[in-house]
């Protein structure tokens, strides 16, 4: 997938922080559907860490290192294993959880204590809640966590990818297991295939060193009627049009 | 896990996960690695010890209390520190309010920049694409990358049309792509 022209040079701006207004805005709504800029954006990126390197030489006094100790001392933190990516989609959800909340008690008592004490309920409900997603998003996120997929016995693990998708918020979450590792350049893109119309691009990812990848809520046009999800092997760049053959497929239930 | 246990060929991986973990020796290896880069982008942009200082503890504390904002799929962790500390720099020298979401940088590069081998081999490389880069795109790359200047601002000094402003920083920075190319 390649980089639209009319884009390259502002993408050099935007990379640096430094383009603004409408350019910047264009560009941003722009980055939002195309998979080919947004691939040399982080080239880009790439490229300003390389400049960095041409400063390198001056090392930062003794003492910073001991304040850096020190104030790391003084904020001890308990074990965390987050990505912000989730933490993202966790407020909003409860947030929309609680805005619903609130208008049915708006219409469903008209007297004000009871609102109140409902809202409490609500509120003490939403946190309950955001605790089970939490420890939900801790768990399925944590580097270090055992990723086990279990068949029938006497068959070997199969690759295996969850895909689930609610389309009113455009958010997919994609699981894959066992999936082989490919050679560089390669990478699996997930597709999304619409009840009407052509796949569209769902996320381009590489599996780990146990088989294992995650696609979270990437870029989707809004409100898309999925009919299935497929898998096929592209250039790690991504691709606008699945490359056959297509590797997995799985419909709806 | 002790501060002792980490030497330097434990991956930049095994020294997150300790951050994640709330492991504070895994701050003292992350800084042992990184801090002279971060440190030297900030002062170059700075020109102020102090205030590089300042942008040291900032970013690798930012990452101590939400060691989230960064993982693998966002590419490799020197890199990444190298870009987010310039970013920070520039948002002190122009004494705005950060204009770049953290969250957001992905940033693709080789080499990563684990090892002193490394980066020392890829510094003189960089350090040679840019001297023998003609002075004019030099000098537009640099006041894009370490002053942070827009185009608009480099054209009004140089007196250089706005396109050709924005040509010679994109090409110097594919300039610096190409020499690190396969």
């Amino acid at each position: 997938m390649s980089v639209h022209e009319q884009f390259a040079e502002d993408l050099a701006l935007y990379a640096l922080g430094t383009l603004q207004g409408e350019e910047r805005v264009t560009l941003e709504k722009h980055l939002e559907g195309c998979a080919g800029c947004r691939r040399e954006l982080e080239q880009l990126r790439g490229d300003m860490a390389l400049m960095a390197l041409s400063t390198a030489g001056p090392v930062p006094p003794r003492r910073a290192r001991q304040r850096l100790i020190e104030a790391v001392a003084r904020e001890p933190r308990q074990a965390t294993a987050t990505k912000r990516t989730w933490w993202t989609v966790v407020p909003w959800v409860v947030a929309g959880a609680l805005a619903v909340g609130l208008v049915a008690v708006w219409f469903q008592n008209s007297d004000l204590q009871q609102r109140i004490a409902g809202l409490q309920s609500q509120a003490a409900q939403q946190m309950a809640e955001l605790q089970r997603a939490r420890e939900v998003v801790s768990t399925l996120t944590a580097t270090d966590a055992m990723r086990v997929t279990l068949v029938a016995a006497k068959t070997p693990p199969q690759p295996q990818g969850k895909a689930i998708y609610v389309r009113d918020r455009s958010s997919l979450i994609f699981l894959a297991s066992n999936f082989e590792a490919l050679p560089p350049q390669k990478a699996y893109e997930l597709w999304l295939i619409p009840t009407n119309g052509a796949p569209i691009p769902a996320g381009v990812f590489k599996p780990d060193a146990h088989g294992s990848a995650t696609v979270i809520n990437p870029p989707l046009p809004a409100g898309v009627q999925a009919k299935a999800f497929a898998i096929t092997v592209e250039p790690e760049s991504g691709s606008s049009a699945p490359t056959m053959p297509i590797l997995m497929i799985g419909a709806g239930e | 896990m002790s501060g002792a246990e980490f030497k330097g060929d434990r991956t930049d991986a095994a020294v997150l996960a300790a951050i994640r973990s709330g492991d504070e020796s895994g701050m003292a290896a992350l800084y042992d690695r990184y801090s002279a880069v971060v440190y030297s982008v900030a002062l170059r942009v700075l020109g102020d010890t102090g205030a590089a200082e300042d942008v040291l503890q900032e970013v690798f504390m930012q990452l101590w209390r939400n060691p989230g904002l960064f993982d693998s799929s966002r590419g490799s962790l020197g890199p990444w520190l190298a870009v987010i500390a310039r970013h920070r720099a520039i948002d002190g020298l122009r004494k705005r309010r950060p204009e770049t979401d953290i969250a957001d940088v992905v940033v693709a590069v080789e080499p990563d920049m684990a090892g002193d081998a490394e980066r020392a081999r890829a510094m003189e490389k960089v350090r040679g694409t840019l001297g023998a880069m003609p002075s004019a795109q030099r000098q537009a790359l640099e006041m894009a990358y370490f002053e942070g200047l827009s185009h608009s601002e480099i054209s009004e000094k140089t007196g250089e049309p706005l396109g050709t402003i924005k040509t010679r920083i994109r090409s110097g920075l594919l300039a610096l792509r190409k020499t690190f190319a396969i």
